[in-house]
């Protein structure tokens, strides 16, 4: 597999002075799944920014598809790079939700067929097919996230990054984006995925990337990162829920077991109730 | 008298032919940590934003029944005057900031309640502490990063001190521990009587410290109650609640070990498991 994203040496300081990446070098192979984490500030948004050519590097190298960010333009790259943003509103400019979605699909030239049938599947996918006729600056805060989503999957790029998707979702969508990003990646998309929500990332991504003050601090499996105090604390981190349990609890078979999610932990729990667990 | 009183309230936002909020009644007292939670486009926000008469003053609409606070109805109150007992945070800070620094930011709503210098000087110094934004207190708002912003804003409420306390997905764009960090702080604010309203998908953390949780769906309450209670039952599950994972844990074993009584916090849970594996207590 090749590269889908290479940064050499990413420094980036903005206008106001701010230093916001310090030295970043990262690789990301095509079709891979990787989840971004750490503290506000971090320089995370920053970092994607540089993906689509949005920002351009103070200094060091950003390549996509193998091609230098600063040698095409953010519209070449758009079409093969999808972002879904941390905030949704800054990227919706129609008078209707169907509109917002159909815009890049138009754009790009696709058939009039074809934009009615993507578009009538994303906006049914993310439950919003309902409010097609209404503006997009009238939904509630979570279906703006999601119609964002939605606006990028229909014209289905190569590589498609998050900004916190799951912010004010509940469970069902939650649930829902989960099997989505599943889905993309066994199409093999490469999904890089920026967020908060810790248990989200353990349940579903196996690389896990870990920012603070505009560095690199941790690129591993989340299972090793997770269970290292000394990066939590570095990375605003608090352990995920079911870790968390593990912890208060103390019990040695499942300190020395690491369960990451409610179905690992049932497997432990179930080894120590049948008795083949150790109890030490 | 409660603090905020909502009657058989229904609404309907312009042009639209679906309530947005259906027969809805509440009461929030004085000292109540109230814990909204529901799926995406229940009605939260919409609820929330009748609690200082931005609905129906500024968003217009069709709307039936009721909003008391300290017994004044909000039809008849301007949004001005309700804002001093109840200061509110919305979701997204970035359609909240007003100026051009962060001091400034949270300096606006002070002098607009007319405090002396010194006062303003003090309780900025205190919340740029509280939410740990010190370094960004000469910073432009609109150049921070979401979640810096989102402290920015939720401080400057804050600093007004105002009775009640509302905060729409607060901690949304926080990371872990800020978030963790925040809502300890705000579990502090209700000990010391504010009375707090808070709107979060993120249970886990908050349960522990609401005394009361409403289930809102499809613009209806389908159940309130205590979290302790609630939470473990269907109705919270069957809405797309994200309940804490240990609670989802501890009711997949049930058939398999008796559990005397759900956890709310990480230590209950942690003695549960304790109990249903035979650790004792101090072993
Ligand atoms: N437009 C901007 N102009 C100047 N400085 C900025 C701008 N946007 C962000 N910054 C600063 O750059 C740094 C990195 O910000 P960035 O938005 O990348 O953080 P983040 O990791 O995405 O944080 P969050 O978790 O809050 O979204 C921060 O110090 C921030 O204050
Ligand atoms: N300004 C508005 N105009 C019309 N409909 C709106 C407006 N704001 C929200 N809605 C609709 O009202 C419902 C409830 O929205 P909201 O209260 O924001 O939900 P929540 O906060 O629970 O996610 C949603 O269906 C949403 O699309
Ligand atoms: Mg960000
Ligand atoms: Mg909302």
């Amino acid at each position: 597999m090749g590269e889908a994203i290479e940064v050499r040496n990413l420094w980036y300081i903005y206008p106001n002075g701010v230093v916001a990446l310090k030295g970043i070098n990262l690789e990301i192979r095509l079709g891979e799944k990787v989840a971004i984490v750490g503290p506000n500030g971090a320089g995370k948004s920053t970092l994607i920014k540089h993906f689509n050519g949005l920002l351009k590097p103070t200094k060091g190298v950003v390549r996509v598809f193998g091609v230098d960010t600063r040698k095409t333009t953010v519209a070449t790259l758009a079409r093969r790079i999808g972002i879904v943003f941390q905030n949704p509103y800054h990227q919706f400019f129609s008078e209707k939700v169907w509109d917002e979605v159909a815009f890049a699909l138009k754009n790009f030239g696709f058939p009039e067929e074809t934009i009615r049938h993507r578009v009538t599947k994303v906006l049914r996918l993310f439950d919003l097919y309902d409010y097609a006729d209404r503006s997009p600056f009238t939904l509630s805060s979570g279906e703006m996230r999601r119609l964002a989503m939605a606006s990028i999957l229909a014209y289905d790029p190569d590589i498609i990054v998050f900004d916190e998707p799951t912010v004010g979702q509940d469970r069902f969508h939650k649930e829902k984006i989960r099997e989505y990003i599943k889905l993309l990646s066994s199409q093999g998309k490469t999904i890089i995925l920026v967020t908060h929500d810790i248990d989200f990332v353990v349940e579903e991504f196996d690389r896990l990337i870990v920012m603070s003050e505009g560095r690199i601090i941790a690129d591993g499996a989340p299972r090793e990162i997770l269970y290292n105090e000394e990066i939590l604390t570095k990375a605003s981190l608090i352990l995920p829920q079911i870790p968390r349990l593990v912890k208060y609890s103390e019990i040695p078979f499942l300190l020395k077991h690491k369960p990451l999610t409610e179905d690992e932990l049932l497997i432990a729990v179930l080894g120590i109730l049948r008795g083949d667990g150790g109890r030490c | 008298m409660p603090i905020i009183e909502v009657d058989n309230l229904t609404y309907y936002y312009p042009g639209s032919s679906k309530p947005a909020l259906a027969n809805i009644s509440l009461n929030v007292e004085k000292g109540d940590f109230l814990l909204i939670t529901g799926p995406s486009g229940s009605g939260k926000s919409t609820l929330v934003r009748t609690f200082n008469g931005l609905i129906p003053h500024l968003f217009g609409g069709r709307f039936e029944g009721k909003v008391l606070v300290k017994g004044k109805d909000t039809r008849y109150c301007s949004v001005a005057e309700l804002s001093k007992t109840v200061g509110i945070v919305f979701q997204d800070p970035e359609n909240q900031i007003l100026t051009l620094s962060v001091e400034r930011e949270i300096a606006f709503g002070l002098e607009n309640l007319g405090l002396p210098r010194k006062v303003i000087r003090e309780r900025m110094e205190k919340v740029l502490k509280d939410l740990n934004i010190v370094h960004l207190r000469e910073r432009i708002p609109i150049e921070l990063s979401v979640g810096e912003q989102q402290k920015v804003i939720v401080a400057s409420i804050i600093a007004m001190m105002p009775e009640v306390l509302v905060f729409d997905e607060p901690t949304a764009h926080m990371d872990p521990l800020s978030a963790l960090k925040f809502l300890e702080l705000v579990h502090e604010l209700n000990k010391r009587g504010y009375t707090v309203v808070v709107v979060e998908h993120r249970l886990d953390l908050v349960a522990k410290y609401a005394n009361k949780i409403i289930i809102l769906n499809n613009g209806r309450i389908v159940v309130k109650g205590e979290p302790r209670n609630i939470l473990p039952s269907d109705i919270a599950e069957e809405c797309g609640v994200d309940v804490p994972r240990y609670i989802r844990f501890f009711k997949r074993i049930s058939n398999l070990a008796k559990i005397s009584r759900y956890p709310i916090s990480d230590e209950e849970a942690a003695e549960t498991l304790k109990e249903v594996l035979g650790y004792g207590r101090s072993y």
